[in-house]
């Protein structure tokens, strides 16, 4: 059995990678399939984790049960009423719900964890000293310098309110260079993650299927 | 009715989790609590609407006999089979004793994550490798200090993840160049951009959440902004 599972595995994988030579109908039946699984296999998990530990298990099977879930649950099958044009614009109770409290969760919230505190590590410990002599760690200090001087000129740079000209150009100018080196960093850190999972692939087909590598 | 109820329920929702940030007591904390849960159960109903609406799209097409009707029926069946295997695992494995959960390894729906959801997925997302590695050879060109400042960082952050570069320059000094100077970027000059991004974004998400809670951004529920 294990065979056969890694066959079909090592075909499916197959079936992805015939699209880099040009699309094809293998490639398009492994992408039905990866789009029809993927969509049942997270409406299996989230019916069984929310739907049935939460609702069912909070508001019908408990010894006291929450009643006030049960708003949860209509509020949830009026979504489906998108599914009926007539009726579709009911699903937009639900989606007020969703979209309120994302709203004030993230008001106040994602302004404390990304504004207020990453203001404050910017600004405090300037100065890095060594943990066990006390003294001055200067590489680590010139390093906070850089954060410091990045963070303030990138922020110039996204001020718009502003022309770009002089000294005010000149600090966003250098932030433009910090951004580019953000940008640089980060693409070449996607390009690694995604060399991994190829790398990974390549050594299941060797490896795994093939038992060439071992 | 159908903007005055949806309007009042966004506002409603907002108010009590922005005010539950600062008075985390009775009435708030609680009802934090209960808007928490009911979001919990209508998430998971917004995936079934999406896998629903799949369906449905897929029948139409085959309905229609679309040219791409033979892969819809691949979806259809692909998606039903996975929710028969997955409800079959969940209520059987919850009549045993002990319960068994629909994940656990040796079910059938942990062999269809093994062997059918990971082999897809992994290989559709590595193979964005090739694509990002083409489109980095267009993109990196060090045209102008920008452009140059983007080739060195994304060559020094992908130089030292590896150990090869370290090891090209070994005769020459021990120290590990490429791998010191890639955290070197990620610790400071990256966290530097990264920070005034994110210091953006948040001000951004709070005036737009401002603009939701108080009605004036209405395109969630059908309509525009104003």
């Amino acid at each position: 059995m294990e065979m056969i599972s890694i066959w079909i595995a090592a075909i499916l994988t197959l079936g992805i990678f015939s699209f880099l030579y040009k699309d094809n109908p293998l490639y398009k039946a492994c992408e039905a399939l990866f789009v029809g699984v993927s969509a049942a296999y997270w409406a299996i998990v989230f019916y069984f984790d929310n739907i049935y530990k939460k609702f069912y298990e909070g508001a019908v099977t408990a010894e006291e049960p929450d009643y006030f879930l049960w708003i949860g649950a209509i509020l949830g099958l009026l979504f489906l009423t998108r599914l009926v044009p007539k009726i579709g614009w009911v699903s937009r109770w639900p989606m007020a719900l969703i979209v309120g409290a994302t709203a004030g969760l993230w008001m106040v919230g994602y302004f404390v964890s990304n504004a207020m505190n990453q203001i404050g590590n910017t600004i405090s410990n300037i100065i890095a000293r060594d943990e066990l002599t006390g003294a001055i760690a200067w590489g680590e200090t010139f390093g906070t310098m850089v954060i410091l001087v990045g963070v303030v000129s990138g922020l110039v740079y996204f001020f718009f309110s502003k022309e770009h000209k002089g000294v005010f150009g000149a600090t966003a100018k250098v932030g433009t260079w910090f951004l580019m080196v953000t940008f640089g960093a980060s693409f070449g850190y996607t390009v690694m993650s995604r060399m991994s999972l190829l790398i990974g692939r390549v050594d299941f087909l060797l490896g795994d299927w093939l038992g060439i590598l071992r | 009715m159908r903007r005055q109820i949806p309007i009042l329920i966004t506002t409603i929702a907002g108010l009590v989790f922005a005010i539950s940030y600062f008075i985390p007591h009775d009435p708030f904390g609680e009802s934090e609590s209960i808007f928490g849960d009911w979001i919990t159960i209508v998430q998971a109903f917004a995936v079934w609407l999406g896998a629903l609406n799949l369906l449905k799209i897929s029948f139409e097409k085959i309905s229609s006999k679309s040219a791409d009707r033979h892969y819809a029926a691949i979806i259809i069946v692909s998606l039903i089979g996975t929710l028969a295997v997955g409800f079959y695992d969940g209520y059987s494995g919850m009549a045993q004793d002990p319960q068994v959960s629909f994940r656990d390894p040796g079910t059938n729906f942990d062999w269809l994550y093994r062997f059918i959801y990971t082999p897809l997925s992994a290989t559709m997302f590595s193979m964005l490798a090739f694509f990002v590695a083409s489109a980095s050879y267009r993109a990196f060109r060090a045209r102008n200090v920008q452009a140059t400042l983007l080739l060195i960082a994304g060559f020094f952050v992908m130089g030292g993840r590896v150990p090869l570069f370290d090891m090209m320059i070994s005769p020459i000094t021990d120290f590990p160049v490429f791998s010191w100077f890639a955290d070197w970027i990620m610790t400071y000059p990256n966290t530097a951009g990264q920070r005034a991004i994110m210091i953006g974004i948040a001000l951004g998400i709070m005036s737009s959440s401002l603009r939701i809670i108080l009605g004036i951004e209405r395109s969630h529920i059908g309509g525009g902004s104003g």
